[in-house]
């Protein structure tokens, strides 16, 4: 058992940032994460890291797309205005096949939007934001301690498939105290980086990083081979957590901060008789398709709860494709659903 | 029978793809001749830019990254904040550089990040048919100056080597060019030295080589060389802006 420690969510992403083996952190301020870049830039120094406040999202993406070529383990994070910016980089590192982690504390949109709390750039995590067929793995942690587990385990699948993996949370999760136990060791994987470019050294040929393949037949293979890399994470690499969906009469979708508001739904639906399930996509990207398969036939319905208009409903619905009624309950702006909301919502749906 | 003239071991032997003429070539060789005598090649690492070098990674010896259009400096820093014993270069255009990239050059450059950067500047987006550069001339017709640089539409062209020189981060500025066997040799100690600042920890160092891009210019080789001297010469003084004396 290691040492537990009351802290915020956001000290808690670099700190394991750092105990994963990330030395270096590029950023630029953004509410409501700024906390991250503090914390980096008080421990980097300890640790022989380094820090640079960039110019802007674009110069740090571009920056970490530089120490990824490098070789190292490196990590941006920001908020949804500063991610739209750093969209041409994650399409470069993509292309690139860079391994590196971004943190997106999501906040309101669109535009400048507002600081509070949002789920509303889940499209442009799982479904592009950059351009070209690209993915990247999309983490959905819904506690402190997930975001410190899953800030190691981010690092891991980026440099095991080399890709960039993407920790969405948002507001309430970053600003939020809670405990975490942190290990004494972590599971590090260390693959051998030998595309890295760190110099000759007069011993190999040269390697070089590049995302352009002007050559249409060679594109199109680098094309399919990033296709083949989607497809072994997606066998590989989903997570999800189902709750309470055996005889649901009814199964909500939700993730984030938003499954944690359900938990509590759930208690107060069983007082009245109601059964209420959850299914939690942890990974957002690659979607958990198979656990929707699984309990399509159990639930009158699904109902999916998101902080904006709909988005993961649409991939829910693809899941159950047709199966069953999908519904949808979104608060937008930085408000909140209460539990009696949702659970109003859903006695509606079941009347 | 002593070798005067080979190829640069920092050059790969394959055939540049660029148009005749074009002094990019010429700055390549200048590059890797200076790589070669200051014996680096094994830890230095080139960031490509986007223009009509994007892929020098297929003629630099040593490790290069391409980098997306105009961000270099910022590619430069993390390589080089990751591995600071690697020597980084960056080489970027005009339209690079002095347009899409001025964040990141003049932010590399106030930072004193250790790295050098090769500027070309041809007065000119080369790669995409000889549009208006940030450095195209008053006057000069392009693709997108029909009627030429006019100052109440276009504004004027930015002098970057003056523009930087006035950062405490950028400890080594000059200007040079490629229109005559005497100013390449000039190019050369002043690229020598850049790299030389690099690897005496000094800052960041800029050489910005005055380019012909007889292409998009609409002349042929020799009068795009005569004019570089005519026209670009006397709106961008050659010489050193900073750093002449830097003990390195
Ligand atoms: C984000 C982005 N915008 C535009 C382009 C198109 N583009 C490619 S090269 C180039 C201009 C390059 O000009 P310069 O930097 O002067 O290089 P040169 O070709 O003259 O050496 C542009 C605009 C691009 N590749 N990426
Ligand atoms: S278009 Fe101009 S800059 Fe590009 S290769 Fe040709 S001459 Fe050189
Ligand atoms: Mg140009």
């Amino acid at each position: 058992m290691g040492e537990k420690l009351l802290m915020k969510g956001n000290e808690v992403i670099a700190e394991a940032a750092i105990r994963a083996g990330c030395r270096h952190y590029f950023g630029y301020p953004i509410t409501p994460q700024t906390e991250i870049a503090h914390y980096m830039a008080k421990k980097m120094p300890e640790v022989d890291g380094t820090f640079v406040q960039a110019e802007s999202e674009i110069a740090a993406i571009n920056m970490v797309y530089g120490a990824a070529s490098a070789g190292a383990r490196v990590l941006t994070s920001s908020s949804s205005p500063g991610i739209s910016l750093k969209q041409e980089g994650i399409s470069y590192i993509a292309g690139a096949e860079l391994p590196a982690v971004v943190v997106n504390i999501v906040r309101c949109g669109p535009g400048l939007g507002g600081i509070l709390p949002a789920q509303c750039d889940y499209f442009q995590a799982v479904k592009g934001g950059g351009h070209g067929d690209y993915k990247m793995v999309v983490l959905a942690p819904c506690s402190v301690q997930e975001l410190y587990e899953m800030t190691v385990e981010a690092f891991n699948i980026s440099d095991k498939y080399r890709i960039l993996t993407m920790i969405m949370g948002d507001g309430i999760l970053g600003q939020m105290m809670e405990a975490v136990e942190f290990k004494d060791k972590e599971d590090i994987i260390s693959p051998d980086k030998n595309w890295a470019t760190t110099g000759t050294q007069m011993k190999r040929e040269h390697n070089v990083v590049t995302s352009i393949f002007i050559n249409p037949e060679v594109l199109e293979n680098h094309n399919h081979k990033l296709q083949e890399k989607y497809a072994l994470i997606t066998e590989n690499e989903i997570k999800v957590e189902t709750y309470n969906c055996e005889n649901a009469d009814i199964i909500v979708a939700a993730f984030g901060t938003v499954a944690r508001i359900i938990k509590n739904v759930i208690k107060m639906a069983e007082k009245e008789g109601i059964k209420v399930g959850l299914i939690r996509p942890i990974t957002l990207w690659p979607f958990p398709e198979r656990a929707f398969q699984k309990y399509a036939d159990v639930p009158k319905a699904f109902l999916t709860v998101e902080l904006n208009a709909g988005q993961m409903l649409e991939d829910v619905k693809l899941a159950v494709n047709g199966k069953k009624p999908v519904h949808f309950y979104g608060r937008m702006g930085g408000m909140l659903p209460t539990q009696q909301e949702i659970l109003d919502k859903i006695k509606d749906i079941l009347k | 029978m002593a070798t005067v003239f080979k190829r640069p071991h920092a050059l790969i032997d394959v055939p540049l793809h660029y148009c005749p003429g074009c002094t990019h070539g010429i700055v390549h060789r200048l590059i890797a001749e200076v790589i070669d005598e200051l014996g680096i090649e094994g830890k230095t690492v080139g960031i490509s830019p986007v223009g009509c070098t994007y892929n020098n990674y297929d003629y630099f010896n040593c490790d290069m990254v391409q980098a997306a259009h105009g961000r270099a400096p910022a590619v430069g820093t993390g390589v080089k904040r990751v591995n600071p014993d690697n020597i980084v270069f960056t080489y970027q255009g005009d339209g690079d550089l002095a347009a899409i990239g001025t964040a990141e050059i003049v932010h590399a450059a106030t930072r004193g990040e250790n790295i050098t950067t090769i500027f070309v500047n041809n007065a000119i987006y080369g790669m995409t048919s000889g549009q208006m550069a940030p450095t195209t001339l008053m006057n000069q017709v392009t693709t997108t100056s029909p009627y030429g640089r006019k100052p109440e539409i276009h504004g004027f062209p930015i002098k970057v080597c003056e523009m930087l020189s006035t950062l405490d981060g950028a400890v080594f500025v000059e200007r040079v060019s490629t229109h005559d066997i005497k100013n390449i040799m000039s190019a050369k100690k002043a690229i020598k030295k850049a790299f030389q600042v690099q690897m005496a920890n000094k800052g960041f160092a800029i050489v910005e080589v005055l380019s012909a891009c007889p292409t998009n210019w609409g002349l042929n080789p020799l009068e795009a060389l005569k004019w570089i001297q005519d026209n670009m010469v006397p709106f961008y003084p050659l010489g050193n802006f900073k750093g002449k004396d830097l003990e390195v």
